[in-house]
C-alpha cells in the first residue's frame, strides 16, 4: 500500500473518523444556561461536508463543543480530534491552536507539526501534502473560530 | 475533409490498445502507478491529431474569420466553416443549424437567454411565438445537470413561469406515467438530457419528444453524455435544440456547440451581441445576420472549432457505433462488477439494463471522498461529489457519490484494476466487518 496514503490517512484519523467524539445535539439548549455559546455552519461546496459546531464557554475558558456533520474521513476526523483538543482550553490557548493547525496545512509538508500544541490534530500533517483535501481538515476548524467568535458578541 | 468511414468488425482490447497509442497523457503515470483514466464523462483526453491540428492552425492560418481581406483570413474562415460542416454531419444537422459555443453550458444558456429576450419584446414579430410568461410552464427532469437545470429556473425567473418537474423512480428512472401529467397545455419548453451524467441512463427521447410535440412545446436535448459516446442523429430524434461540449468527445476545452433547428434560429433574437453578427448599425439600432452568425458574437474560438472538427473525424474514422458497442461492453462489465463487491449501491440501472459506459456508486460506511482518494493512490481517476447533479443526489438520499466513467480508449483490464481497487476500499477504512 502507497505509503503516502497512510500519512494522510493516519490510524488516529481513521479512529476518530469512526469515534466522532462531540458529535451530538448542537441546540443551545442542551448546554448550561449560564455559559457564553455560539454556534457556526461550514459547508465545503466542492464535495457537499458539512459541520455545524457549538461552543460553550464560561468566562474565556471553553467548556464544551458539540457538533454534527456529513463528510469525509479527514473532515469528520477533524471535528472529532479538534472536540478533544480545545475543551477545556482558554479562548487564547484555542487561537494559538487554530494558527498552528492553519500553518500547518498550509504547509504542503513543509513544517513539522508540533506536537505539544496540537496533540492528535498533528496526524493531519499528511494532509498538507494532498492540496484538495486541506479545505475538509479545516472545515470544523472554521466553524469552531466563527462559534467563539459568535458566542463573544 | 470528408468524414472517412469506418472499420465494421467490433472494438477489442487489441484494437483500443492501438487506439492508447494516439493519445500520450493515457501512458503516463499517476502516484507512481500507470494511469487508469476512468474520468471521462467529466473530460476526454486528446488524441495527438487532434493537438497537431489546433497547432497547424497557429502555425499556418492564424487570422480572424470573416473579416480582413487578406488570404490569411479566407484560410481561417475556411478552416472554421470546414469544423461547422463536420460536426453538423456528425449528428446529421445542416451547417447553418450549429453554432459554436464555449461550451453545453453556454449552448443551454444562448436558448434560455434568446427565450427570455423574446419574452421582453425583442426580435420583433418572428420572436413572438417564443416569448413565454406567467401561466406558461417549462419542463425538466429530476436528474439534469445543473448546466440544464438553473438556466431554466433563471428563464423562468425572468419570465414568471413556472418550472416543473418530471420524477424519477428509486432507480432512477424517469416515471414516464407522470411525464404524460407534468407536460400539459401550459407547458412551452421540455428540456432533458439524452444520458444522465450520474445514472448512465439513456432517455426515451421519441416518447419525451412526442409529449412535447402533443401540446406545442419546443425540445431542448442535452446531448454531452450522449454525442461523444453514441451515434446521434438530430434528424432522427426530431428535437429542436440539442447541446453538446467538445472536451468530452476528443476535443479541447473552450468550445462546443448547438444545434438549433433553422426555422428557430431563424427566427429567435440574439444572445450575445457585438461584432461580427451585424448587417447594418446606426446609433441607435442594428440589424442582425442570419444564424448561425446571429448567435456567434464577437472573435470566435476558431483554433478550438478546428480541432474540435478534428475530434469529429477521429470518432468518425473509429465509428460511433463501435465506440457505443465497446462503451456497453465496458459498463456492463463495470456494473455487475460493482454489483458483486459487498457493501456497494450502483446508482441507477441494475446490471443488463441499458447503460452508457459509466457508473457512480455509494460505498457504504466510507464518503465519496475517500474513495476517490483510496483509487487515485492506487493510480485510478475517477470523480466524487455530487457531479454537478445535487437534487438528483438528493432524491437518491445521497449528497454525493464516486463515479467511473469510460471512453474508446479504455481497457477491460482496466475497468478490472478499477473493481479490484474497489473491493479493497470499505477493508481500508474499517467499514466491513
Ligand atoms: C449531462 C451534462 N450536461 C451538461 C454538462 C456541462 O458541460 P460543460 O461544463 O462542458 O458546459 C455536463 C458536463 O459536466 C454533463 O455531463
Amino acid at each position: 500500500m502507497s505509503s503516502e496514503l497512510e500519512s494522510l490517512y493516519q490510524q488516529i484519523i481513521l479512529d476518530h473518523a469512526k469515534r466522532r467524539v462531540g458529535q451530538g445535539p448542537t441546540d443551545p439548549s442542551s448546554g448550561a444556561d449560564s455559559l457564553a455559546t455560539g454556534e457556526s455552519h461550514q459547508l465545503n461546496p466542492i464535495c457537499g461536508d458539512e459541520v455545524t459546531l457549538r461552543v460553550w464557554l464560561e468566562d474565556s475558558r471553553i467548556e464544551r463543543v458539540a457538533w454534527q456533520g456529513a463528510g469525509c474521513a479527514i473532515s469528520m476526523a477533524s471535528a472529532s480530534v479538534l472536540t478533544e483538543l480545545v475543551s477545556g482550553s482558554t479562548r487564547d490557548e484555542m487561537m494559538e491552536q487554530l494558527d498552528r493547525f492553519r500553518e500547518l496545512m498550509r504547509s504542503r509538508g513543509t513544517v513539522e507539526p508540533d506536537e505539544e500544541v496540537l496533540g492528535d490534530a498533528a496526524a493531519f500533517a499528511g494532509v498538507s501534502r494532498f492540496p484538495a483535501r486541506v479545505k475538509c481538515a479545516m472545515l470544523a476548524w472554521v466553524a469552531l473560530e466563527e462559534a467563539v467568535l459568535a458566542a463573544n458578541r | 475533409m470528408p468524414i472517412l468511414s469506418a472499420p465494421s468488425h467490433p472494438l477489442s482490447d487489441d484494437e483500443v490498445s492501438r487506439i492508447r497509442n494516439d493519445f500520450p497523457l493515457l501512458s503516463t503515470e499517476l502516484n507512481g502507478r500507470p494511469l487508469v483514466y476512468l474520468d471521462s464523462g467529466a473530460t476526454s483526453q486528446n488524441p495527438v491529431s487532434v493537438m497537431e491540428a489546433e497547432q497547424e492552425y497557429y502555425e499556418q492560418r492564424n487570422a480572424a474569420v470573416h473579416r480582413g481581406a487578406h488570404s490569411l483570413a479566407v484560410e481561417a474562415t475556411d478552416a472554421y466553416e470546414n469544423a461547422r460542416t463536420l460536426v453538423a454531419s456528425f449528428i446529421g444537422a445542416s451547417p447553418e443549424e450549429i453554432v459554436f459555443t464555449s461550451n453545453a453550458t453556454e449552448a443551454l444558456n444562448l436558448v434560455a437567454y434568446s427565450l427570455s429576450n423574446a419574452s421582453l419584446g425583442l426580435g420583433g414579430e418572428a420572436a413572438r411565438p417564443y416569448a413565454l410568461g406567467p401561466g406558461d410552464s417549462i419542463v425538466v427532469t429530476e436528474m439534469e445537470h445543473h448546466a440544464n437545470l438553473i438556466p431554466w429556473q433563471e428563464l423562468a425567473a425572468r419570465t414568471g413561469a413556472t418550472l416543473r418537474f418530471i420524477p424519477v423512480d428509486d432507480d432512477g428512472a424517469l416515471r414516464l406515467e407522470e411525464a404524460a401529467s407534468v407536460i400539459d397545455g401550459s407547458t412551452r419548453l421540455l428540456a432533458f438530457t439524452h444520458a444522465s451524467n450520474v445514472l448512465g441512463t439513456i432517455n426515451p427521447v421519441a416518447e419525451l419528444v412526442s409529449l412535447a410535440r402533443k401540446v406545442g412545446a419546443l425540445t431542448v436535448l442535452d446531448a454531452c453524455q450522449s454525442v461523444p459516446h453514441l451515434p446521434v442523429n438530430v434528424a432522427d430524434l426530431d428535437v429542436d435544440f440539442v447541446a453538446f461540449s467538445g472536451h468530452k468527445m476528443l476535443g479541447p476545452t473552450g468550445i462546443g456547440a448547438l444545434y438549433g433547428r433553422s426555422k428557430h434560429l431563424h427566427a429567435m433574437p440574439p444572445f450575445l451581441t457585438g461584432g461580427s453578427m451585424i448587417t447594418t448599425v446606426t446609433l441607435e439600432r442594428a440589424e442582425y445576420l442570419p444564424p448561425p452568425a446571429r448567435f456567434e458574437a464577437g472573435t470566435q474560438r476558431i483554433s478550438q472549432a478546428v480541432a474540435l472538427g478534428s475530434a469529429v473525424n477521429y470518432l468518425a474514422e473509429t465509428g460511433m457505433d463501435r465506440i457505443e458497442e465497446w462503451e456497453r461492453i465496458l459498463g456492463e462489465r463495470l456494473v455487475s462488477g460493482l454489483e458483486a463487491i459487498e457493501g456497494i449501491r450502483v446508482l441507477g440501472p441494475r446490471a443488463g439494463q441499458p447503460r452508457i459506459g459509466l457508473a457512480a456508486f455509494d460505498v457504504d460506511g466510507v464518503h465519496a471522498h475517500d474513495v476517490g482518494q483510496y483509487l487515485d493512490s492506487r493510480g485510478i481517476a475517477v470523480r466524487v461529489g455530487h457531479h454537478c447533479a445535487q437534487p438528483l443526489h438528493r432524491r437518491l438520499g445521497l449528497t454525493a457519490s464516486t463515479r467511473a466513467s469510460t471512453y474508446l480508449y479504455n481497457t477491460t483490464d482496466e475497468v478490472d484494476a478499477f473493481l479490484a481497487a474497489v473491493a479493497e476500499v470499505r477493508s481500508f477504512f474499517g467499514a466491513s466487518a
